[in-house]
């Protein structure tokens, strides 16, 4: 790969990406949302929510992955894009149980607030309603695994950033689930409240314990502008 | 012309999204003038008389008699609207959808620690419990969402009022809300 910049289009806008950047790096700074839910900016990419998924050429593939080349042409904001998103944020809904009126990340909730800005009113898709198990051994942090939608955020947070091992994934398919690198429970790791792998959750999944509702209904992140606001607000200011 | 007639319902919720229809405040003179009241539990009117043109409905399915009654509004209602929370998802009262039927009511009447000579309540007269509690359109068709715990008067003013003058709903950002 060369340091050069380079040069491409998201839905037909010319944009110049820093050499190493992937497709959705460069569109966060050109101020072009592309919706997405693992993603984390001070993590690696995890591919793992296919909800930033964009067309490259034609071809469906992860922008959070993918690295920016020149002269790909890349559509994100489409109707057919659009519809897959909307349809895995309904997956994610039934196959949790998010229960938003008595959640206390309500309002600041990344994946409440994909589905807003994606216009779900309500999923088409019959609930699971599988039991999730709640671990609140630790003094500090507690995980509802009910709010959980697997995007590996804290287990990259932990591994990278933290530099120990406190959350992974176990099981398969409905049984997938957040596993911690304990006997037991989360009480037993060295998990410390300030750790990056602690603040990262985009549910209510992985909460500070004594937090809770500390900010009033009408204030909170999502209340009044759609998720990726900031992002494309820095593109209107240039 | 004859005005249009609104009916609304209610099963497993609070009565909240109720509380948030008075809510419209003096709103509710102009929906006076706009519309007639049918079946519904602010003049306990108990059953349809007609066939009417907008059905609100509050709260989830969880027994036989919320199931009768959804029918009812389904049969009723020429345009059928899912309101709040427990209308959309099952909402609070589904939180129970986790824990078997058996042991919820184990626990809230034999095993529950305040409990003195508890028995599971048997009289024909009571609805029977379904397994689990259902959003309304896993049981009939819905045609409108309006989500929110409750939803905001002026998310159910801005829905009548669309709906009642044939325009398209579409509801504003700050105005769709989970909770």
């Amino acid at each position: 790969m060369s340091d050069k910049p380079v040069t491409f289009t998201i839905d037909g806008v010319e944009i110049t990406a820093k050499a190493g950047q992937t497709i959705l790096q460069a569109a966060d700074d050109a101020g072009i949302y592309i919706p997405r839910l693992c993603y984390h900016p001070s993590l690696p990419p995890g591919g793992h929510c296919r909800l930033c998924t964009v067309k490259i050429n034609g071809r469906p593939a992860s922008s959070c992955t993918f690295p920016a080349d020149e002269g790909l042409v890349v559509e994100n904001d489409t109707e057919e894009l659009n519809d897959h998103r909307r349809r895995i944020v309904e997956m994610l809904f039934v196959e949790g149980n998010h229960y938003c009126p008595t959640c206390e990340h309500s309002g600041n909730c990344e994946l409440q607030a994909m589905a807003y800005r994606l216009g779900l009113l309500a999923p088409t898709l019959p609930y699971f309603r599988c039991e999730r198990e709640l671990d609140a051994s630790h003094k500090d942090v507690y995980v509802d695994r009910d709010r959980c939608i697997l995007c590996g955020r804290c287990a990259r947070a932990s591994r990278e950033v933290d530099h120990k091992v406190v959350f992974g994934f176990e099981g398969r398919g409905v049984h997938k689930r957040i596993s911690v690198d304990a006997p037991h429970n989360l009480g037993e790791t060295n998990l410390a409240a300030a750790d990056k792998a602690a603040e990262v959750c985009p549910t209510g999944c992985i909460m500070l314990k004594r937090k809770g509702f500390a900010i009033p209904v009408g204030q909170r992140k999502y209340d009044h502008e759609p998720i990726g606001s900031e992002i494309e607000r820095s593109r209107s200011a240039k | 012309m004859a005005k249009p007639l609104v009916a609304t319902g209610h099963f497993t919720g609070c009565f909240g999204c109720h509380m948030s229809i008075l809510d419209i405040d003096e709103r509710i003179l102009d929906l006076v003038e706009l519309v007639e009241f049918d079946k519904s539990p602010i003049n306990d009117i108990k059953r349809f008389s007609r066939p009417v043109d907008i059905g609100l409905v509050e709260g989830g399915v969880s027994n036989d008699e919320n199931v009768e009654f959804l029918r009812m509004f389904r049969e009723n209602c020429k345009i059928l609207i899912a309101l709040g929370a427990c209308a959309v998802t099952g909402g609070v009262p589904s939180i129970r959808n986790t824990v078997p039927l058996r042991e919820c009511l184990q626990e809230a009447f034999i095993d529950g620690p305040t409990v003195v000579d508890g028995k599971i309540p048997d009289d024909p007269d009571i609805p029977i419990l379904l397994d689990k509690v259902y959003p309304c359109h896993e049981v009939v068709k819905i045609d409108y969402f309006l989500p929110g715990c409750p939803p905001s008067a002026d998310v159910i003013w801005a829905a009548l009022t669309a709906l009642l003058s044939g325009k398209p709903l579409d509801l504003p950002y700050e105005m769709v809300k989970y909770d």
